[in-house]
């Protein structure tokens, strides 16, 4: 696998640096690739918008942060306007398509899920949106295999949160399987 | 046998260094971008046995790290820019009183209060010259969470080494970036003990009287032997003196003891350099974009090299000189106003040829920031 540049845009509470950090886990640990997560403190992240960054190569990756991501991820319209920009041609936007309004043309191939939707009408606890988010983004890209993610989702939620967390990656595959 | 495979950031690597080499004793005051060490060692340190304190401020959790050390005890703290500025006056008596312990400061943007979550590598300069008079210092530093975890079991290794303070010169990028890091099993790395006296008890003990090799072996204090340990020039028993003779001896032994090891205490990492007109120097997670460019720039055929280095101080000016001779162009990447691109002009012998591509605005620097200001090294216009 060549490298593959994600960023998790949204704000903070939506967990975006918990799903960053579960798939770079998925892909380090348990794919055999290399992986490096970094979040966004600086001034660039000013204001609401918080931002996670993943890079995921079997070379070794020495730039640790994200210009211009073949997977750029919106969960939030400020997140929307403040990063929809940097995505590439040929690349992959997803947003959530109740939370966010796609103003503008983008370069990257733009998909709305009704992710946080979804999640509120079958398991009604949005604590699960972001792991929706990445059932939906591994569903669309097969950047990792579902089975490592869930392993990684397994380290890093309390056992009583398991089922709805399981239950919030089908529904993110689901939803990607019903646009592929 | 590696004990374990962990995703983890670079914070964690220090504290599984440390619990590595054996670090018995933590006192600190949380700060950003280096919390989370202390968030981690407050659960894991008991659990090994050990012992952590939250204390009042930065000036008591050095001096309880000194405390500690003297004591037997292999110590720690950990901070940043504003609490390291607050360690100064502990950090020149632990050069003082030659007591081992480890200082890891995870940098970010100055002065004062700066910039809590942005990137600087700023403190480059008082990690050498932070605290008053003419001393010695080790500063290690590094880029990747393999390298995080080896300098900080080899800053424990050199402070029991050479009876001084290290400091651990990190940078918000590196304690917060998450990557694989593989945590070697037991023996897999040296890990150094403190050289004890044989002296029994009931006779008296030397604490500054060197062996012949130089190297002065301790006591633990409070244990069989009854010693004096101060802050002023002192003779071979630990006791004040204003003997010239004496402050000559032993300003002498304080910076020959580091300086003059500056090549044996070098740690460093050379990537492509063999035929590199061009020559990048740099380290900490500058080193990462510095890299990035070397390896994107080969691929198109230009012959341009990295030296990487993880010891700051002592400088090892010899490596550098060597390292500098014959090449086009040397170009100091590091994230502050130059700060080792004058040390690095020093060691060159065409030091006309040293330039600097840097970034103190907060920003991490990229490898196409490096490149903007190789285009006009080069001569080819911005």
């Amino acid at each position: 696998m060549e490298t593959t540049r994600i960023v998790f845009s949204g704000s903070g509470g939506q967990g975006v640096i918990t799903a960053a950090i579960i798939l770079g886990e998925a892909a380090a640990l348990h794919e055999g690739l290399n992986a490096v997560q970094t979040q966004s403190y600086g001034p660039e992240a000013r204001g609401g918008a918080t931002r996670a960054d993943v890079v995921i190569s079997q070379h070794p990756i020495r730039y640790p942060k994200v210009i211009s991501p073949h997977v750029l991820v919106c969960l939030t319209q400020e997140a929307y306007n403040k990063y929809s920009g940097i995505g590439r041609p040929g690349g992959l936007l997803i947003i959530d398509s109740q939370l966010v309004t796609p103003a503008k043309k983008s370069d990257a191939r733009q998909v709305a899920l009704p992710m946080y939707q979804a999640v509120m009408e079958a398991i009604g606890n949005p604590v699960v949106f972001n792991i929706c988010m990445l059932g939906a983004l591994v569903g669309l890209t097969s950047l990792v295999k579902p089975e490592s993610l869930w392993r990684a989702v397994q380290s890093k939620i309390p056992p009583a949160f398991l089922e709805i967390n399981q239950r919030a990656l089908e529904l993110g595959g689901e939803l990607a399987s019903s646009v592929r | 046998m590696p004990k374990e495979t962990i995703f983890a950031q670079g914070n964690e690597a220090v504290v599984q260094g440390a619990l590595y080499a054996g670090l018995d004793f933590y006192a600190g005051y949380p700060i950003t971008p280096s919390t989370e060490i202390a968030e981690i060692l407050a659960q894991r340190l008991p659990q090994a046995g050990g012992r952590f304190i939250q204390m009042e401020d930065e000036l008591a959790s050095l001096c309880a790290v000194i405390g500690a050390s003297l004591t037997g005890l292999k110590a720690m703290t950990a901070t940043s820019g504003p609490g390291f500025s607050l360690m100064q006056e502990a950090l020149g008596y632990a050069v003082m009183a030659e007591v081992p312990c480890v200082v890891v400061n995870v940098q970010r943007g100055g002065p004062s209060t700066g910039m809590p979550t942005a990137v600087a590598q700023g403190d480059v300069m008082q990690a050498r010259w932070g605290t008053h008079g003419d001393h010695a210092i080790i500063a290690l530093t590094a880029s990747n969470l393999a390298d995080v975890f080896l300098m900080t079991v080899e800053a424990f290794n050199l402070a029991e080494t050479y009876r001084t303070p290290v400091i651990l010169l990190l940078d918000e990028v590196v304690g917060h970036m998450r990557e694989k890091l593989v945590i070697p099993g037991p023996g897999e790395v040296e890990v150094v003990q403190r050289l004890r006296t044989s002296v029994p008890e009931g006779t008296d003990y030397h604490p500054y009287l060197a062996r012949e090799d130089g190297r002065l072996p301790m006591s633990d204090f409070g244990g069989v032997h009854r010693f004096n340990v101060t802050g002023l020039v002192h003779d071979m028993w630990g006791f004040p003196s204003n003997d010239p003779a004496v402050a000559y001896g032993l300003l002498h032994h304080l910076v020959d003891k580091l300086e003059n090891r500056a090549e044996t205490l070098a740690r460093y990492q050379d990537f492509f350099c063999d035929d590199a007109e061009v020559l990048l120097i740099s380290y900490g997670s500058a080193a990462r974009s510095a890299l990035h460019l070397v390896e994107q720039r080969r691929a198109r055929g230009m012959k341009i090299g990295l030296l990487e280095l993880n010891t700051l101080w002592p400088f090892p000016a010899q490596t550098v000189r060597k390292y500098c001779r014959g090449r086009g162009h040397v170009l100091v990447v590091e994230m502050n106003r130059g700060q080792l691109h004058g040390e690095v002009q020093k060691a060159a012998e065409q030091p006309e040829r040293v330039y600097l591509a840097n970034r103190y605005d907060g920003v991490f620097i990229s490898h196409k920031d490096i490149m903007q200001v190789l285009h006009v090294v080069l001569g080819k216009g911005v």
